[in-house]
């Protein structure tokens, strides 16, 4: 791995101008913005309830935010449809888990490749001329990302009763088979065992490396995010209250203060 | 032992008639974990405005003064179908996005008795009978040189089915629009993550149920009129599918030539010791076994949940 600070940032990649968002009375999101650079790895934190989840569903179009704009790669994507955001080059894993349990883990994967597989649904069904090669370059991108994520002796057992910490793993490789620009990591690391967490680093870090993968997590394990990410943003109470990079936020008396709960006049 | 032949085959084309049914209720539980109780209705339904597009005295005839050839009817009632799957989806499911089942399964009751009352006012509620052209009667050759008797139509029926699971089947199994129906079915927040349009879908599924309803309609119209105990079909489509597996094609079908045979033996063997009427619930308690011994049914997924 190279140190982080050694390494090359595109242009903005992502670009969340003033957010709001509300859920009838309750404020959710109160004027946020930053931006995220192309290759980055960017980390949001804060403590529970702080509206992490809800930037992450507001950048891929779950949820609408009422005020502001959210831009991805110069499009602004506010209007999107749900189910856009995968074609627009956004995948995502979920807080608590969002694997489709019944199928294996390369059904799995395979579903992660449902907008790269284009061909007539006749020869799809008769599994024959140009959908049987389509099929076979999709597969073999699967097994790929089987392999990289090291998961070879689950690749057919049904996800549903894989452990915890292998689960996340698989889903993690849904989000990588549709080789998508950036990827949205909501809590990648919760539940884990120390082995776990270590093993889910490097997988981050390499389709960082590899894939040249932009990616934006939500993590509360302080001593991951301050390892892995290149920006943080720390939020609270929907409210951003610091952005910087790691050392930056490690020193910054707001943050501290919001996390220890230090009385503070100034509030 | 012929007339024990007789009873089976008659056993087991009643069974296909069942499957027909239950194969529609499949299909939407697989692509959206729904158990769709207007399943019955929908047979109704479709039966009905073919009836309709087709005779000379129907609604539409008033309207437009001339009946539709039935190739034609049967394609304008395919339509009719994908409006209604249309609509469910605008109208009912699509504000019920990642509900509990049980929300969806009431909201089909509502939508069950809607469609009823709808097809009552629009068509009327007479028995009608649906001709279409399918042969009815013996085989003869059957009848003439083994003395055994099978009704034309329930060959047919028993023709229909198969194709039909087949078809599906492939559909289900080897394409992409398969493999995001299954996806929908297990989450609706991962199938949008990974870029599956739910509402595409959901037309998509409903559709093809629509398809199978009308398959169900026209047989079981052609087998008994269209009416309106056709809608209660559904009750016996629900031991079938406990049978077979809520979530198999295959096991629908199956599930129905069990429950078909196995009500029909039981009610000419077993009735006249017991007092008869078996085959009004010898369905029902079969279902009830299952679901004790195997609740995933024959065919069905295994329920897999880590505690």
């Amino acid at each position: 791995m190279k140190p982080r600070q050694q390494r090359k940032f595109g242009n903005t990649f992502l670009n969340v101008d003033s957010i709001s968002l509300s859920f009838g009375g309750v404020k959710a999101l109160k004027n946020v913005s930053f931006s995220v650079r192309k290759h980055e790895i960017f980390a949001i934190i804060g403590p529970n309830g702080a509206g992490k989840s809800s930037m992450l569903n507001c950048i891929n179009g779950f949820y609408r935010p009422q005020e502001g704009t959210i831009k991805f790669k110069g499009k602004i994507r506010n209007k999107a449809p749900s189910h856009q955001a995968a074609r627009d080059g956004i995948a995502r894993t979920f807080q608590n888990i969002a694997l489709f349990r019944g199928m294996s883990t390369l059904d799995n994967i395979m579903s992660g490749r449902n907008t790269m597989m284009h061909k007539n649904l006749f020869w799809q069904a008769l599994h024959f001329g140009p959908a049987r090669k389509e099929e076979i370059i999709n597969r073999e991108a699967a097994e790929r990302i089987i392999d990289f994520l090291e998961i070879e002796s689950i690749r057919k057992t049904p996800v549903g009763k894989l452990p915890y910490g292998l689960q996340k793993r698989v889903e993690l490789g849904r989000a990588l088979a549709a080789e998508p620009d950036m990827l949205l990591l909501d809590e990648p690391m919760a539940g884990m065992n120390l082995e776990e967490k270590q093993d889910m680093c490097r997988f981050i870090l390499d389709s960082n490396d590899e894939f040249g993968t932009t990616i934006v997590l939500i993590e509360h394990d302080m001593g991951v995010v301050m390892d892995i990410s290149d920006t943080i943003v720390v939020l609270d109470y929907g409210k951003k209250l610091a952005q910087g990079t790691p050392d930056e936020i490690r020193s910054n008396k707001t943050v501290i203060d919001a996390y220890l709960g230090v009385p503070n006049d100034k509030y | 032992m012929l007339f024990f032949l007789e009873t089976v085959v008659s056993g087991l084309m009643a069974g296909v008639m069942y499957s027909l049914v239950a194969l529609g209720f499949v299909l939407i539980f697989k692509a959206s974990g729904v158990f769709n109780f207007a399943q019955g209705v929908f047979a109704l339904f479709a039966g009905l405005a073919l009836y309709d597009f087709i005779s000379e005295d129907g609604w539409v005839n008033h309207l437009f003064g001339f009946s539709l050839p039935i190739w034609l009817g049967i394609i304008a009632t395919m339509g009719v179908m994908i409006i209604v799957a249309w609509l469910v989806e605008r109208l009912v499911l699509r504000h019920l996005v990642n509900q509990e089942p049980i929300i969806l399964f009431m909201s089909t009751i509502g939508l069950a008795y809607f469609m009823e009352g709808l097809g009552d006012t629009l068509f009327g509620s007479d028995v009608k009978p649906l001709d279409i052209g399918l042969p009815s009667g013996a085989v003869d050759f059957l009848l003439d040189n083994f003395d055994f008797y099978v009704e034309k139509l329930e060959i047919v029926a028993a023709i229909v089915a198969a194709g039909l699971v087949i078809i599906l089947a492939i559909f289900f199994q080897k394409t992409r629009i398969g493999r995001a129906l299954r996806a929908v079915a297990d989450d609706h927040q991962a199938a949008l993550s990974v870029g599956i349009s739910l509402r595409t879908i959901w037309i998509i599924v409903w559709s093809v149920s629509g398809f199978v309803a009308l398959v169900a309609g026209i047989m079981w119209g052609s087998k008994s009129g269209i009416q309106f105990s056709l809608s209660l079909i559904a009750l016996k489509a629900l031991p079938v599918l406990i049978l077979g597996g809520f979530t198999s094609v295959p096991g629908a079908i199956i599930g129905g030539l069990i429950i078909g045979v196995g009500e029909k033996v039981a009610e000419i063997y077993a009735g006249p010791y017991i007092g008869g009427a078996i085959e009004n619930w010898f369905a029902y308690m079969l279902a009830l076994i299952f679901l004790l011994v195997r609740p995933q049914g024959l065919f069905g997924e295994k329920i897999i949940e880590r505690v």
